[in-house]
């Protein structure tokens, strides 16, 4: 599959092709749910949130799926080389991206309690670094289905400029709950929403670095890493 | 991430193989071969059929001088001395290089028979309390001693073919080989009695090298800790075996392993 090369057995090609197949929907109903809840954030859209926190079981469906079929293909093909480590990273990325799902169901939770009233300046900021947040995840997917290790080294460089709005975002929060006591409540949500964005990042990165494994057979080297040392305040 | 099982041996490579060529008349089945064997690691041979492995194999205790028209050329050496030297007594080489087929093949005799006629015809023992005790010894070594004690004297060709399997590695063992050469042993036997070959090979290890050719590549990834590629004629990778299944360095080994081999 990865060189284009296809297996004697064709009914092992067709498994590995499900298996992406699902890693893609999956991925892809990841990205939606984080983008839609920061617009139901950001909208005060009550009925989008509560949408989104019960179609988070859609995601979960298909992560059990993501397991019994990787099962089946380690107990039944048992892959080797290229084919083992794809299985192994579909089966790991599967719960990754299952974790993103939950991000997006608590930011859509959140939506009801932060009010209607959006006089907190970090709320404009935050729909940007949502943005960011879901790019990384996408491209990890990309270079997952792409089997691309370079554009997997470049999502992990971007989790660097997450970090940095996390960052900001936080001392923004924590300076407007200083001079605004009385909307602490609220401005304590929008920093777990932005915690919750920066680990939609963190774990972006954990895909990629799934995804470098499984292209080249070896860890990603320390250096090209984002890290997550910047995020001082976390 | 993997771990790697093999062992850096310290003593020194047991067989040594350089620049092998073998030739089966005009055809040219194996083709500059090099590579060192040594105690501490089992080695597995793999590749498609007609790949030279079970050739190559047989060049390392000259079962194929018994092939009219085969002719071998480069450097074999077993500790050190050149295997195909004109001096090289044979019969003495295939004792210390000893070798279990595919088919369980017992000599039409009793069990005890079967292991005692290597110690006995290289005159290793010195009476019948020392062939008794190597018979024992040999049969213990190789895992069947329980199941045969009590019938000692019944034909070997009685027993199963995991049994005949593991008498044909007692009767390897019994001559105090230093090399067990093993070509697809368990190819023949059921599922349990080939976890038992290879539950023995990885307690054999360490006191003999041994080199197993087989086609069963869960195999060569359970009992190795080496493994050889052979894609015609030609050693293709040679590296440590966790790597090997894992991330192998050649496309062809990859190709072969995962199955899209065309």
């Amino acid at each position: 599959m990865a060189n284009g090369t296809e297996h004697t057995i064709k009914a092992f090609d067709d498994e590995i092709v499900a298996l992406r197949g699902l890693i893609a929907e999956m991925g892809g109903r990841a990205e939606a749910a984080i983008e839609q809840a920061m617009q139901a954030l950001v909208r005060h859209d009550l009925e989008t949130a509560r949408r989104i926190v019960a179609e988070d079981q859609l995601i979960d469906e298909i992560e059990a799926k993501v397991e019994r079929l990787a099962v089946q293909i380690i107990a039944l093909r048992a892959p080797l080389a290229d084919d083992l480590r794809e299985v192994v990273a579909a089966l790991k990325i599967a719960g990754v991206i299952e974790r993103i799902g939950d991000y997006a169901k608590n930011i859509a939770r959140r939506t009801p309690l932060i009010g209607g009233r959006h006089t907190v300046e970090a709320l404009s900021v935050l729909p940007s670094m949502a943005t960011l947040a879901v790019d990384m995840v996408r491209g990890a997917l990309d270079a997952f289905a792409a089997r691309d290790w370079q554009a997997a080294v470049r999502v992990c460089d971007d989790d660097r400029r997450v970090d940095d709005f996390y960052n900001s975002i936080f001392r923004t929060l924590v300076t407007f709950m200083m001079e605004n006591p009385a909307t602490i409540g609220q401005a304590a949500h929008l920093l777990f929403v932005a915690k919750n964005l920066e680990r939609v990042g963190d774990h972006a990165t954990n895909v990629a670095e799934m995804v470098y494994y499984a292209a080249r057979g070896t860890p990603m080297p320390e250096r090209e890493r984002g890290g997550d040392e910047d995020s001082v305040e976390s | 991430m993997i771990e790697d099982h093999s062992v850096k041996s310290d003593r020194p490579a047991k067989m040594s193989a350089r620049n092998v060529n073998v030739f089966y008349g005009q055809k040219q089945a194996i083709s500059g071969v090099s590579i060192d064997v040594d105690m501490d690691n089992v080695v597995a041979f793999i590749g498609p059929s007609g790949c030279g492995k079970s050739t190559f194999l047989r060049t390392l205790n000259r079962m194929n001088d018994t092939i009219a028209g085969a002719r071998v050329e480069g450097q074999i050496t077993l500790d050190g001395t050149d295997i195909y030297n004109p001096d090289m007594d044979v019969v003495q080489l295939r004792a210390r290089v000893g070798m279990v087929f595919q088919k369980p093949n017992p000599f039409p005799k009793s069990i005890y028979e079967n292991v005692a006629y290597g110690p006995r015809i290289h005159g290793l023992v010195d009476g019948k309390a020392d062939l008794d005790a190597v018979v024992e010894q040999s049969l213990r070594r190789a895992g069947l001693w329980d199941e045969v004690k009590d019938r000692l004297h019944e034909s070997g060709t009685a027993l199963s073919g995991g049994q005949q399997q593991r008498l044909c590695i007692a009767r390897a063992i019994a001559v105090d080989p230093e090399v067990i050469l093993m070509d697809e042993p368990c190819s023949a036997l059921d599922p349990i009695a080939t976890a038992k070959i290879e539950e023995l090979i990885h307690e054999l290890r360490g006191r003999y090298a041994i080199v197993i050719v087989t086609h069963n590549m869960q195999q060569a990834a359970r009992v190795s800790q080496h493994t050889a590629f052979f894609h015609l004629g030609q050693l293709v990778e040679y590296g440590v075996t966790s790597e090997i299944f894992t991330n192998p360095r050649e496309v062809r080994t990859k190709d072969y392993i995962t199955g899209r081999y065309g």
